[in-house]
């Protein structure tokens, strides 16, 4: 059902993320008991989930701080892990650059995995939506995410015991990007960008402080940008997306 | 233990730097055209980006401290061909996770 008005687009975008609840839940969860493992207060576990709200990130500086690492060490690695969020304002940019910029900038601190995912697919299957319309969209995908973040956080730090490797809860997050990358496979150029992607990950997979990730991320990209390219060159009057 | 000075640099320095990451184009650009070629790259962030932060993950995971595991990436599979088929992401979700239990209880 096309979105009509802004409060449509938000109830619309809360549906669209319910099923990353799933999923912030255990990882949320174990952020705070982790946290409290290394000895993090409760509330010093609770204060990083707030002010950096990036789970990949998180994960990576508690390591590292465990590990008897220079804290400015700690700091670039964690923050490489995140440039992936720079690219994923750049590819915003077109969509909702135009609101007003205290809107941009609360987006700009939600920009998680999730909330972009959804986002972006949306913006994409709808491009008639009007800029207020897609940031409604945005806090709408928003509202079930960050704040399971922080109250799970809170709750696994509480908990404080450890959750057995049994649950296999490390695979929560692959599986439910998967789930969400493959309806996105709309031309042959996605495919390509992704298996692109995914090989060059994998033979970067050595590569310090995650840089990897944006090398391949990088290389999917050029690759997806040429095949459109080329499908526009061959098929005349017809455009990729 | 954690040094607690060393503890609240990351914090604030993380959140800090994580935020500038966010806001640089969505912020600074705004409104501003960009050029065409950057746009036809910019579509295939999410597409290129999360295959290639899953990928590595699925092949050598960190639950298994990096040993390849035949549960996981039966897993990944069926969730990327249910999702590829059905187009929806909860059945996609629920059958990965139903293929990954069953066969870790069935593996042992």
């Amino acid at each position: 059902m096309p979105i009509t008005t802004t409060k449509s687009a938000y109830r619309k975008g809360i549906v669209d993320a319910l099923p990353f609840v799933l999923v912030i839940i255990p990882f949320a969860s174990l952020f705070g008991l982790l946290a409290t493992e290394a000895g993090l207060s409760v509330v010093e576990a609770l204060t990083f989930s707030v002010a950096v709200i990036a789970g990949a990130s998180q994960f990576t500086a508690l390591q590292l701080l465990q590990e008897d690492v220079p804290t400015v060490i700690v700091l670039i690695s964690a923050l490489t892990v995140n440039l992936r969020m720079a690219m994923y304002s750049a590819s915003l940019t077109p969509w909702i650059g135009g609101a007003p910029i205290w809107q941009r900038a609360l987006a700009a601190y939600l920009t998680v995995d999730q909330t972009y995912l959804t986002s972006i697919t949306q913006y994409e299957r709808e491009p008639k939506m009007t800029v207020p319309q897609r940031m409604a969209y945005f806090f709408g995908a928003v509202s079930p995410v960050a704040p399971m973040w922080y109250i799970f956080t809170l709750i696994g730090a509480m908990l404080g015991s450890q959750v057995p490797d049994s649950w296999a809860l490390d695979f929560a997050i692959p599986i439910t990007f998967l789930a969400m990358i493959a309806p996105m496979f709309r031309t042959l150029a996605h495919v390509a960008a992704a298996l692109v992607a995914v090989v060059v990950s994998l033979l970067a997979v050595g590569v310090p402080y995650s840089l990897g990730v944006i090398i391949a991320g990088v290389a999917g990209m050029i690759t997806g940008a040429q095949v459109e390219a080329w499908m526009e060159r061959t098929k005349p009057g017809r455009t990729a997306r | 233990m954690i040094d607690k000075t060393a503890l609240w640099t990351v914090i604030i320095g993380l959140a800090l730097g994580s935020f500038f990451l966010r806001f640089v184009f969505t912020g600074l650009v705004g409104n501003r055209q960009m050029p065409q070629w950057l746009l036809r790259h910019l579509r295939y962030t999410a597409v290129a980006i999360l295959p290639a932060l899953v990928a590595p993950q699925v092949i050598w995971p960190s639950g298994t401290d990096g040993q390849f595991d035949l549960p996981r990436v039966s897993a990944a599979l069926v969730t990327l061909s249910v999702g590829l088929v059905t187009k929806n992401v909860l059945a996609a979700i629920l059958s990965g996770a139903a293929t990954l239990y069953g066969m870790l209880y069935f593996l042992g």
